[in-house]
């Protein structure tokens, strides 16, 4: 089956970005307002969708070269070691802590260690929805 | 802290030797495993003054303290004598192992499972808590398990590791239940504390089962009759390895158990009666089947078998100073403790050497069968060497450590003789004669060994190729071992103030000092009645050996069926059976029936426990109004669930369940739950292009043809589950068994530095549960990607069997 939509296509390559921009906003979002890594991370893997289903497989991996089986084990290794890390320091494991930090032009924000954390389950997220995915549509053929 | 570092180190080096491989073409690889046994052999020799002297190394690393879980080692003089063993036949056998097998092997595999076999057997004699011990215990199952199957493109090599694992973990199990008997008794997993606190509970009802069970553990592992017919088949591994597991250090490791134990289980006389008398019938029915053996590795395994019954049986007599109470007069009987310690180590010395002579002599002429061997003595003299002190000194020669400990043996035997038991002195007084029975096949069985190999005409010997002697590097390992023979035979007083003295104090503590338990070994102890036994096992042992030809009828009176290996066949089989049989009822293929299973339970254990504990009560009144607009939103929902089974094609059906799902995030959304509606949103748009991805696979839709009947009942469980669940949301509102959490989250931001509440909790105070979560998430991505990516190859399975 081959789709050949040009407006489809057009409409994608902007809606991408503003997906990805919300993904990006919902992730920094999550601790004081509605959001959070699981979402971002289902964001992110709708706007991957949207690409594979606008533009053929050839075209989409070209221009994201990712092994979404390695991304996913990278998030739960990065959830695993924000658990780890305070270990290391004495405190209970997944002991999470946080400092605030005055950046310039930004101003004062609150860096968390629970961010670590966060960007592990949403990288599972997206490299799990992406595996199930790829590999139903591309079949046991290859 | 040196005990944590014998553990750990092993294992670290198990995991470096697989990913250095492929830097080191040309060196063999097993050099760098050799640094391992070799750097902690000695390590622990620089402990040695101090624990003869008594004193004892503790360390406990503290794991989750609220369970009573901690990693607690220590060293003592038992431990210290078999660390030493591992570590030093460690290295003597990775060694031999390194010209024993070519760099075509998978070697990296090999010194990897040897290592964590390393890890796993130090942790069984450092560990103070039977967890712990029941751990490392299980795990020396599983790389004894990987060695015997290490060529595993053989057959046989499968088989004999799958019976060995089946009967040493069955065994250790059934030591797991004992281990749990104990603590409940005693209220402590620490096995010392356990030892101090066990006298009190003796009248306990769980004191024989416990005893039992730890004892089933031990005799599994230490091939002990009738469990021991894994080890003849656990020979497939490559000789190194049986040198090593199956002769020195792992089938010990139920020796090890018994001795440890020993203080605990004693004071009650069946103790004594089952250690020593199943430790007799394994030294007799070893050595009696080791004599018809024709593979040189099956003699050894009968033969090891026969002498890990001799050091078994020694520790059940010595068990019986406990019996007796410690006086001046008993403290004698723990002499018998004293000669398994010391046979313990002869045993390791000569059959660790006689191993690695089967091994260069298979290695060497490409057989071990003794019918197709002979007159190798001239063509191989440094080897036949090595296996005429192994066989003498195995046999009970004097100017050889065996003998010491044999006539220690005798003399124990002799002695529980006049031990004053009631009214079993009949059974006592057959002990001694089935020692010296079982000695008499002893020296057939060692006379075999070398007569067969070296004397006799070179007729037999394979032509094919041309036999020499073995390299060098080979001869080093077993020469080591057998200088070790003749010096202990000189000097064992030495090794006895040094290993088995402070061990003695671990076997009988609060019984006597080092120098009460430790007797003086003389290699001549005048014309006394065990000198005279093993004169009379050489000559009878002679005279049987030139008659074998007239007497081998004997082996085949029992008819084949009847055999314990037959028998372990046949249960396999039939286990096989049946489990292949229940799993076919159930296990239809079908996803309608795996539904209807989980439905079933849902509505029997949860409907069933709301029933019973009366907590369907509800009622309506606190609620909040119900709005016009949240009534038509149900209205659309319930016409879409319906439509749903009145759908003509699938991606109506699709379309209808995505209305559902949007319908939930709206309500989501007006009862105020912006996380849950935005999740809900973006699931349902993924899900629902998967469910499109997945229709490309699925065959045409069909009408359903399955009978009214079934189509009833299957309506009746979906009903009920689905009435179930509405029941349960309104009555989890009035259920009050359990204490509200909630108040744990309401200073989250002071807490946990986030304000929104949906993502502390995520994040912050259920962190532990997301993260599982995110693991089973990779799991079932793994698991999808394997179903449908990596279907078995077809082509594969043919060659699996050579």
């Amino acid at each position: 089956m081959k789709i050949n939509d040009l407006i489809l296509r057009t409409v994608v390559q902007f809606v991408v970005f503003i997906v990805l921009t919300i993904a990006i906003y919902l992730f920094f979002a999550g601790h004081y307002t509605p959001g959070g890594g699981f979402v971002a991370g289902l964001v992110l893997a709708s706007a991957v969708v949207m690409l594979y289903i606008s533009f053929d497989t050839d075209t989409v991996r070209k221009g994201l070269p990712l092994d979404f089986k390695i991304v996913a084990a990278i998030g739960v290794t990065l959830a695993l070691l924000s658990g780890i890390l305070p270990m290391l320091f004495g405190q209970p494991f997944l002991k999470m802590s946080s400092m605030n930090i005055q950046f310039p032009l930004i101003g004062e924000k609150t860096l968390a260690t629970v961010m670590i954390f966060e960007l592990g389950v949403a990288l599972t997220v997206v490299g799990v929805v992406m595996t199930i995915i790829l590999s139903i549509s591309e079949g046991s053929d290859d | 802290m040196i005990t944590k570092w014998a553990i750990i180190l092993p294992f670290i080096v198990a995991f470096i030797i697989p990913m250095i491989r492929s830097k080191l073409k040309k060196t063999h690889i097993g050099w760098i495993a050799l640094i391992v046994p070799i750097v902690l052999f000695i390590a622990l020799l620089r402990f040695i003054p101090q624990v003869a002297a008594g004193k004892v190394y503790e360390h406990t690393w503290q794991w989750i303290p609220s369970l009573d879980l901690s990693f607690t080692t220590y060293l003592d003089g038992l431990s210290m004598l078999f660390a030493l063993l591992i570590t030093g036949m460690g290295a003597l056998v990775i060694l031999y192992s390194i010209f024993y097998l070519s760099q075509k092997e998978a070697l990296h595999k090999f010194y990897c499972y040897l290592l964590i076999f390393m890890t796993a057997m130090l942790g069984v004699v450092f560990s103070d808590h039977f967890i712990m011990l029941y751990f490392f215990w299980e795990l020396t199952s599983v790389s004894s398990f990987l060695l015997i199957a290490f060529w595993h493109h053989r057959k046989a090599s499968r088989r004999g590791a799958q019976k060995s694992m089946l009967i040493t973990v069955s065994g250790g199990v059934a030591m797991l239940i004992g281990f749990l008997m104990i603590a409940h008794m005693t209220g402590s997993y620490s096995i010392r504390e356990a030892i101090q606190i066990m006298p009190t509970e003796l009248t306990n009802t769980l004191f024989i089962p416990a005893m039992v069970l730890v004892l089933l553990g031990a005799f599994t592992k230490s091939a002990q009759f009738p469990f021991h017919i894994w080890l003849p088949d656990a020979m497939e591994a490559p000789t190194p390895v049986s040198a090593y597991l199956h002769s020195a250090t792992m089938v010990k490791a139920g020796i090890y158990l018994v001795a440890r134990l020993t203080p605990l289980f004693a004071i009650n006389q069946s103790w004594f009666w089952t250690v020593t008398i199943v430790g007799l019938m394994t030294m007799f029915w070893g050595s009696f089947n080791a004599v018809k053996q024709t593979d040189l590795k099956a003699l050894l395994a009968f033969s090891t078998i026969s002498q890990l019954g001799i050091i078994m049986s020694l520790l059940g007599m010595g068990s019986l100073v406990y019996v007796f109470g410690y006086s001046p007069a008993t403290v004698i009987y723990t002499q018998a403790g004293f000669a398994a310690l010391f046979h313990l180590l002869n045993h390791a010395t000569f059959k660790g050497a006689l191993f690695m002579m089967v091994g260069i002599v298979d290695h060497e002429v490409g057989s071990r069968d003794i019918r197709r061997l002979g007159g190798l003595m001239s063509i191989m003299p440094f080897t036949f060497t090595i296996a005429m002190i192994g066989s003498l000194s195995m046999a009970g020669i004097p100017f050889f450590n065996g003998f010491l400990s044999k006539e220690m043996f005798f003399e124990a035997a002799l002695r529980i003789q006049q031990a004053d038991l009631y009214s079993s002195t009949a059974m006592l007084s057959i002990i001694p004669v089935i020692v010296w029975v079982g000695s008499v096949f002893t020296f057939i069985y060692c006379t075999i060994l070398i007569v067969k190999t070296f004397f006799g005409s070179k007729d037999k010997l394979p032509r094919d190729r041309k036999i020499h002697e073995a390299p060098k590097g080979m001869l080093i390992s077993p020469f080591i071992l057998v200088t070790l023979v003749v010096i202990m035979f000189f000097v064992p007083n030495f090794f006895a103030r040094y290993l088995f003295s402070p061990a003695m104090l671990s076997l009988y503590p609060n019984t006597g000092t080092m120098e009460q338990l430790t007797p003086h070994i003389a290699a001549w102890h005048g014309f006394n009645t065990p000198l005279l036994m093993t004169i009379a096992v050489v000559i009878i042992g002679v005279i049987l050996f030139k008659l074998l030809p007239k007497w081998r009828g004997i082996y085949n009176t029992l008819p084949e069926r009847f055999t314990l290996n037959v028998l372990y066949d046949r249960g396999q089989n039939e286990v096989e059976n049946v489990g292949r049989f229940m799993t076919n009822l159930y296990m239809t293929g079908s996803i309608r029936h795996y539904i209807i299973y989980i439905y079933l339970f849902f509505i029997v254990v949860v409907g069933g426990y709301f029933i019973k504990s009366d907590s369907f009560a509800f009622d309506m009144t606190k609620n909040a109004p119900i709005e016009w607009y949240e009534i038509s939103l149900m209205a659309v929902m319930i016409i879409a669930a319906i439509l749903i089974l009145r759908a003509k094609s699938r991606l109506t059906a699709v379309v209808l369940n995505g209305v559902l799902g949007f319908g939930v995030s709206i309500f989501f959304v007006l009862f105020r739950a912006p996380d849950l509606a935005l999740t809900q949103l973006v699931v349902e748009s993924v899900t629902t292009v998967l469910f499109l991805l997945c229709f490309t696979y699925l065959p045409e839709w069909k009408k359903e043809d399955t009978p009214k009947y079934t189509k009833l009942i299957n309506m009746a469980i979906a009903l009920s589950a689905g009435v179930l669940v509405v029941i349960l949301s309104f009555a989890v509102l009035h259920y009050d068994e359990f204490k509200t959490i909630s108040g744990f989250f309401e200073n989250a931001y002071e807490l946990a530095g986030g304000a929104n509440i949906v993502n502390t909790i995520l994040g912050d105070f259920r962190a532990f549960d997301t993260m599982l979560e995110v693991v089973v998430l990779l799991t079932a991505g793994i698991g999808v990607y394997t179903l449908i990516k990596l279907k078995p190859r077809k082509e594969r399975k043919k060659n699996e069997d050579q």
